[in-house]
């Protein structure tokens, strides 16, 4: 297994390289460095000699992607490109066009990140899993069918209505939590509660339906109509056996996104206030700030390959009958 | 098996069992007192039980400030920090109108001295072209103290503790909290000297330094000998030991400022935080390496002798202001405006400030949570947004805007102004179709100013907040005109004491003048088609676009609206491409030259990159406006302006718009509110009532539980058909 994944850890690197050279064309046929000086240095009274300080100050000041007027391997490695994408491989992010060590600022806001999105996970999973297998217990009766809908009807709502209908209700009118902010320790709970509650409600109706599918194809097995003809009771049959098969999925769909819950929701954390990673890409977007973009996506990228594999490997943990090779 | 492990669990008594035996009081009383912690302030309040009766300012901000180093910082975001910690030498009187220059840190305000090519010593209304330079020399006040910084720590020799760090050291700290020591020196002249030499340091980058460059004396040389050393990476640079010509250190608290011209306007950036005092230890201690990589910079960090001083900076969440144990106490204001009295604002005359202890500004990005939780009592002051606004305010029969029932039931005050600064449409007038100093160009943009019904506009889309503007300068700046004196006689007439708007059919017959008849080109016969250039075509901007369009449908003329993202606009303005645009200016300060400027031809965005969007050329409004700017304010000038005005009204290189107003929302717990749209070092003169606040909280705030058991109580009811279901098959299936 181990030659399996460092097998795929070496695909990974062309992969992170077409996603940088992806990223900075991008970005650059977008933003010129004189819009980034512009951008940082504001719009009033700036001069052509500010904007050229800027640059050089930076490092953006020499060729993006070729430099004709170097020689030898500097005709490529003395560019933007090469100066500000190498050391990416290395985890070293550098400093942000305003100032800021990203890798300190991703270090300090992956975590409030983390106290919405764990919670979210756990108990949307718990919650989804309950819903799905009563579902699919009293499958083609009346609380299927109502069910069913109602999760439709739950999965036809945006986000945004979840979000701004929970604080309204159970912040303002019902006054129980704060209607957004964040805090770290124990004072940080009741932050986290009406965040925690809005995402899981929201993922109720697409969660449950998914589960719901997959819990209905187990049951149809030949293993199951056996434990039947054994004469096992239903709730045992759907605990014992078919929440176990079941969960194979379910556990590896959920495997996949665990990197990625370091990447928070850019949604939630804006009107939640949590000074996550999820808006910090678009702020910088927003900023224009090239350095935090390039970092966030060459981070999101190996997050999702890392995600990759670990399903990989959790398929062999599940199911003993796969083996990586 | 299934019952052996069971068996093996219960069979424990003396691990979890008799450990809860023994802690379970301890247990309860921690969870009780957390609870009873919790319970003293409101379930829903966002902030620490402990706080809710302290006296701390609540505020929100939706953008992290990019700069907070003085020399760097040029937004309003940014100010609402800045300008609580940084004191520069003058300020604006808090409550006197029109808007007037108090010393802050000076003795007094500074007052320029002129003299000609021959060193003889002018009078102030000296023509520009015979000053040759400007002196201000300037006093400040002895005793002024540094916040506590260990910038400024000192051991028992006297040595700075935390200049010279390993980078052991400094790769183990993380926040200017981690420094265990700190220290203060007094504030001296020396300190003003160093900030301006920071202008042009080649590792900070100063928006304004190249407008320096050009007035003060010595700048520009000292900019090259700085950009030519070699630096090492955290770029530090002992700026005392490079001498700048125009800034020169007479003693300890005297210092001199020489401008290579007369430049009276001069004095007004003296008030403002680029020449804020920043001590050489600032440097000396931030610029070591490794300190950015830990981000600890000026730029994060301020240092400054103000009120406050910044104590925590997470703009991810929170920034917290707290009161600077130095500040010297300076006394609140005793003379005001008329009414100012009546109004409570002179109730503190005298006394030292500041009043609160503590100013906590949290992140909001969207408007409603931030909304909901100033209607909750959480934050002190809010604005208004669109979504917000019906149900705040209302207008009455004559147009005056007043608070809904709901907000005076919670003792909520509204407090508005007219903001100094004009939004404004812009013709390119390097453009062949619209722009250009002929007849015909001339009428058709008159024709187009009086078609666009800035009325409706600010009726529709700025829920009223707004006043049409009848020229550049707003109320409050000198040279404004209201009523008749003060008409835009281009577009309006002045009718039973309003501005009047002439109408359509007026536009159209200039329009005709102007070779359009009917919205087409007399002479080729072609459908006059006019381009409108902006950056924000999002789904929201469209119904101001209709509403746009139809404005010009009013005269006939088809217009295209030209939409491209942020850069490229600001690159057909550099390039002098677009044709029609919007734009808008904040005042830097309140002189009628920071409004003008705007229109002055050496300013032009094509030619030099100026602020001159519009390009405007008139070498008649050029030679006022270089009379104007020199002169003092009183008659002679209020002519000038007037001349000026009329020539721009006439020659329309805009269509004036409207002046925004500011609609402030106050606690009646929130005290000594008065809008400023000059100053921004406003909080020391705030007053907090936290008891009022923190009653008035937990009354508006009662946690409502019955509807958790209602919808507890429905689940648990829904679940009895689900068991009858489930019984029912099991019933059948035994069968």
């Amino acid at each position: 297994m181990i030659s399996y994944i460092v097998r795929r850890l070496f695909f990974a690197l062309p992969i992170l390289i077409g996603v940088n050279v992806l990223t900075f064309t991008l970005f650059f046929v977008v933003n010129t460095p004189d819009d980034m000086a512009r951008l940082q240095l504001g719009q009033k009274r700036v001069t052509e000699e500010a904007i050229q300080k800027w640059k050089a100050d930076h490092g953006y000041d020499r060729p993006v992607l070729f430099n004709a007027e170097a020689v030898g391997a500097k005709k490529v490695t003395d560019t933007i490109f090469f100066a500000e994408s190498v050391r990416l491989f290395a985890f070293k992010f550098g400093q942000s066009d305003s100032g800021r060590d990203i890798s300190s600022d991703i270090r300090q806001r992956m975590w409030p990140s983390l106290a919405i999105a764990v919670p979210t996970l756990i108990v949307g999973l718990l919650i989804n899993i309950t819903f799905a297998l009563t579902l699919a217990f009293f499958r083609a009766t009346y609380i299927d069918l109502w069910g069913v809908i109602l999760c439709v009807a739950m999965m036809s709502i945006s986000g945004l209505f979840y979000i701004i209908g929970g604080q309204f209700l159970i912040g303002k009118l019902l006054n129980l939590v704060p209607i957004s902010g964040f805090d770290v320790g124990l004072s940080g709970f009741k932050f986290i509660c009406l965040p925690v509650i809005v995402s899981v409600i929201g993922g109720i109706g697409g969660g449950t339906r998914w589960y719901r599918t997959i819990f209905l194809e187990e049951m149809s097995k030949e293993y199951v109509k056996t434990a039947r003809a054994k004469g096992l009771r239903e709730p045992l049959v759907m605990f014992r056996h078919v929440l176990r098969n079941g969960l194979i999925p379910i556990l590896t769909g959920v495997v996949v996104v665990l990197p990625m819950l370091f990447m928070g929701s850019l949604i939630t954390e804006a009107f939640f206030g949590i000074p996550g990673l999820g808006s910090y890409t678009i702020d910088a977007i927003q900023r224009q700030d090239f350095a935090i973009v390039r970092s966030m996506v060459f981070l999101g990228s190996l997050l999702y390959i890392v995600g990759l594999i670990l399903t990989d490997i959790s398929y062999t943990v599940v199911d003993p009958r796969v083996r990586l090779s | 098996m299934q019952r052996a492990r069971t068996a093996h669990r219960v069979s424990r008594p003396g691990t979890g069992v008799g450990w809860w035996q023994a802690h379970a009081p301890l247990v309860v009383a921690a969870i009780l007192g957390w609870c009873l912690a919790a319970c003293s302030s409101p379930w829903n309040s966002p902030y620490p039980a402990d706080d809710e009766r302290r006296n701390i300012f609540y505020d929100t901000f939706t953008e992290r400030p990019k700069h907070l180093d003085p020399v760097s910082s040029y937004s309003e975001n940014e100010a609402v920090f800045n300008a609580q910690i940084y004191e520069p030498l003058v300020q604006y009187d808090y409550l006197k109108r029109p808007y007037a220059l108090a010393p802050l840190t000076a003795v007094a305000t500074p007052t320029p001295a002129y003299y000609d090519a021959e060193g003889r010593r002018l009078g102030p209304e000296a023509p520009e072209a015979d000053v040759a330079r400007t002196v201000y020399r300037i006093e400040i006040q002895p005793g002024i103290l540094y916040q506590p910084h260990p910038a400024l720590a000192r051991d028992a020799e006297g040595n700075y503790r935390y200049h010279a760090l390993p980078p052991r050291i400094i790769n183990s700290v993380s926040t200017l909290a981690d420094f265990p020591e700190t220290g203060t020196r007094e504030l001296l002249a020396a300190d003003y000297v160093y900030q301006i030499k920071r202008l042009v340091h080649p590792r900070v980058h100063s928006p304004v330094a190249g407008f320096m460059m050009k007035y003060i004396k010595g700048l520009p040389e000292l900019a090259k000998t700085l950009s030519e050393l070699e630096l090492d990476a955290a770029g530090y640079i002992d700026l005392r030991h490079y001498p700048l010509d125009g800034v020169r250190l007479i003693d300890d608290y005297t210092f001199e400022i020489e401008l290579t011209e007369k430049y009276p306007q001069f004095v007004y950036w003296l008030a403002m935080n680029f020449f804020a005092p920043v001590p050489w230890e600032a440097d000396a201690f931030y610029r070591q390496a490794g300190m950015a990589e830990q981000n600890l910079t000026l730029d994060w960090y301020p240092l400054g002798t103000g009120p406050y001083m910044l104590t925590e900076n997470n703009p991810n969440r929170r920034m917290v202001l707290t009161r600077n144990p130095n500040f010297r106490g300076e006394p609140y204001p005793s003379e005001g405006a008329p009414g100012d009295a009546a109004a409570g604002l002179l109730d503190d005359a005298g006394k030292p400030m500041p009043f609160i202890d503590e100013a906590h500004f949290l992140l909001e990005k969207e408007a409603i949570p931030a909304w909901n939780k100033f209607l909750q009592g959480y934050y002190d002051a809010s604005g208004i947004v669109s979504d917000s606004f019906d149900q705040a305010i209302r207008f009455n029969a004559s147009g005056d805007a007043g608070l809904t029932p709901q907000m005076q039931s919670k003792g909520i005050a509204l407090k508005t102004s007219v903001t100094a600064s004009v939004f404004y449409l812009g013709f390119n007038m390097a453009d062949d179709v619209i722009g250009g100093d002929s007849d015909r160009a001339r009428k058709l943009r008159q024709a187009v100013s009086i078609a666009i019904d800035f009325e409706e506009f600010i009726s529709i889309f700025l829920n009223g907040r707004g006043v049409t503007a009848q020229g550049p300068l707003p109320p409050g700046i000198f040279g404004y005109r209201d009523g008749a004196a003060g008409v835009n006689p281009y577009v309006y007439d002045f009718i039973d004491g309003r501005y009047v708007r002439k109408s359509a059919e007026y536009a159209r017959q200039l329009m005709a003048e102007a070779g359009y008849v009917d919205g087409r080109d007399v002479q080729t016969g072609e459908p006059l088609v006019l381009y409108f250039d902006t950056y924000s075509g999002g789904a929201g901007e469209k119904a101001v676009f209709d509403w746009y369009r139809k404005q010009f449908e009013k005269i006939n003329v088809q217009l295209v609206i030209r939409g491209t993202d942020y850069n490229r606009f600001q690159e057909k303005m550099r390039n002098g491409t677009a044709q029609i645009y919007s734009w808008g200016w904040n005042a830097d300060y309140p002189d009628p030259e920071n409004f003008f400027f705007l229109l002055y031809g050496p300013n032009s965005k094509v030619i030099s990159q100026g602020e001159n969007a519009s390009n405007y050329q008139n070498p008649e409004f050029d030679a006022l406006f270089l009379k104007m700017r020199s002169m003092e304010n009183g008659p002679g000038r209020q002519a000038v302006i007037d001349e000026m005005q009329l020539l721009v009204q006439e020659d329309a290189p805009w269509i004036w718009g409207y002046y925004p107003m500011a609609y402030s929302l106050y606690h009646d717990w929130y005290r000594n509110n008065k809008p400023n749209l000059m100053a921004r070092n406003t909080l020391k003169y705030k007053r907090i009532d936290p008891e009022l606040r923190a009653a008035q909280r937990a009354a508006w705030n009662e946690p409502v539980l019955w509807p958790i058991w209602l919808v507890l109580g429905l689940v648990a009811l829904s679940l009895l058909p689900a068991i009858r279901t489930y019984r029912r098959a099991q019933r059948s299936a035994a069968r």
